[in-house]
């Protein structure tokens, strides 16, 4: 009895660390930019959309299997971003932070509504790459679909630490974020980074939207809850805080998955309002995150 | 032979405020330039606009060439500019400012250049995983230095180095920008507040007043002018 409820614990675990992992690209991709461009991009729910569209045309239109699909679709979203931050944020971007906010907000509606006229309101069905099977561990039972996609996120997070620790590309772009006008004394190219970031950026979301869509099916609005997951991921591990939006991820997901089987009330259905909670609470008791640290001003 | 750096009637504005109203200067090759002049005379603007940091208009060359663009092709055209108070990126760690320094060069020596550099400043080896922010302000000032030597610089400009030092910690930045002057031919344009130490530490001396050099010649000599006596050095 006290075995077979450890094994359904430990299932829950690992489909939320699959739904965490979703979280914590999403929440990664909302850090790099907040940390670039300063502010909070309402659209990324939305691109990432757009982009897992991008890959089930490709699928089902074009006959393309997922995984070449999937790199086409990294590549589109890369271009995406850079070109989205060139061509709308990037007029607004000095001055006020709310305008640009309110620029993403814009790009949400439209993205949005170019997404309902093209492909249509209508629920699609997006492969699974990782198929429908399930291996036992020791009980546990575990699907591969949730392997996979704990096994992709985890590959993309480390290939971007790689990426912005050990590489000169990295390096600027970091500098770039902390300090645009020291890094332009010393060349690097400041605007450029940012657009790499926000490209970047929409390569995790896209990676966050293709994952989703084999188990929830793909639909306009199929990446709002996870956008509003992302938030609550990125807050709990710090906004400034890549790792801290990794760690903040995963325990979300964990943490919503095992909250909704074993508290009674909160159901499938309450999910989004724990996330929002989590968000009050971390606001309210430590706003600069698990990981963040706090905003100190010099006089 | 021409002067390595060249200005000419540069001019310079924030928004409506002109800031210089046609600096004329020359640096010659291997030699310490100092800038002095009271609170918005223009020296820092006059190092900004040499690196590209706001508009300007006039001509400024280097080796006859002329400096155009922003101050990513400053940096590429061998300007290291060491802003006011420090230039080091506070959250990136040691070896990683020194790395960003490099940043606008092309060839692969990095490794030995780090190592050629921290000759100058022991600790830094040491403490190259250090995040920037974490070390004391003189320390920070030693490393906004060896980040523009990493680049290399034709160049170097530096921005009030001796702002909230303490004496001594002051006299050893100077004393290094003196050696490195003397060892390797490094060219510097100082903008110092501290008119002593500038004075002593340069060949000839700049003294703007509203956005205009309203005197030059060398040190020794505006050292011992009555004016320059009473108005910068004090006695």
């Amino acid at each position: 009895m006290l075995a077979a409820t450890f094994a359904d614990f430990m299932q829950q675990v690992v489909s939320g660390l699959a739904s965490g992992g979703i979280y914590a690209a999403l929440a990664l991709a909302l850090v790099i930019i907040h940390r670039s461009t300063g502010v909070i991009n309402f659209s990324q729910g939305e691109m990432a959309t757009l982009c897992t569209y991008i890959a089930w045309t490709l699928t089902v239109n074009h006959g393309w299997s997922y995984w070449p699909a999937f790199v086409a679709t990294l590549g589109f979203s890369f271009v995406f971003g850079v070109a989205t931050h060139r061509v709308v944020i990037r007029p607004v971007e000095r001055g006020n932070v709310l305008r640009v906010v309110i620029v993403t907000i814009g790009l949400l509606i439209a993205i949005n509504g170019f997404v309902v006229w093209q492909w249509s309101g209508e629920p699609q069905a997006l492969q699974s790459p990782f198929g429908t099977d399930t291996i036992d561990i020791g009980g546990v039972v575990i699907s591969w679909q949730d392997v996979g996609t704990i096994l992709v996120t985890l590959g993309i997070v480390v290939l971007l630490w790689l990426l912005f620790q050990f590489t000169k590309l990295g390096l600027a772009l970091r500098a770039a974020a902390v300090n645009p006008e020291e890094a332009r004394l010393v060349g690097v190219r400041v605007t450029w980074m940012l657009a790499l970031g926000w490209g970047l950026a929409a390569v995790l979301g896209a990676v966050a939207g293709m994952l989703t869509a084999p188990s929830v099916g793909l639909d306009p609005q199929m990446m709002q809850p996870i956008l509003i997951y992302a938030f609550a991921a990125a807050v709990l591990g710090g906004i400034d805080s890549p790792f801290g939006a990794v760690v903040g991820g995963l325990t979300l997901g964990v943490m919503l998955n095992v909250i909704g089987v074993y508290v009674d009330f909160v159901g499938a259905e309450l999910k989004l309002p724990v996330a929002l909670l989590v968000i009050l609470v971390v606001l309210l008791v430590r706003p600069s995150g698990i990981f963040g640290r706090p905003e100190v001003k010099r006089v | 032979m021409p002067n390595l750096l060249e200005l000419d009637e540069v001019e310079a504005r924030y928004g409506p405020v002109q800031a210089l109203r046609g600096v004329s200067l020359t640096v010659d090759e291997g030699e310490v330039v100092s800038v002095l002049g009271a609170n918005g005379a223009g020296k820092t603007t006059t190092l900004r606009a040499i690196s590209g940091t706001v508009s300007r208009s006039g001509t400024i060359e280097l080796s006859g060439k002329a400096l155009k663009g922003g101050p990513e092709a400053a940096a590429r055209a061998g300007v290291a500019h060491v802003p006011e108070g420090r230039g080091t990126f506070v959250e990136l760690t040691v070896t990683e400012n020194l790395r960003l320094g490099a940043y606008a060069r092309r060839d692969r020596t990095i490794k030995d250049d780090i190592k050629r550099v921290s000759e100058y400043f022991p600790w830094m080896l040491e403490r190259g995983g250090q995040r920037a922010g974490t070390l004391s302000g003189g320390e920070q000032q030693m490393l906004a230095l060896a980040r523009a030597l990493m680049s290399r610089p034709r160049l170097l400009l530096l921005d009030e180095p001796s702002l909230g030092l303490a004496p001594m910690i002051v006299r050893e930045f100077f004393r290094t920008v003196r050696h490195l002057n003397e060892n390797e031919g490094l060219t510097v344009l100082v903008v110092e507040q501290d008119a002593r130490i500038a004075l002593a530490s340069s060949a000839r001396a700049y003294v703007l007043e509203v956005g205009r050099v309203a005197l030059t010649g060398s040190s020794a000599e505006l050292q011992g002018d009555e004016n320059v006596r009473r108005s910068y050095l004090g006695y």
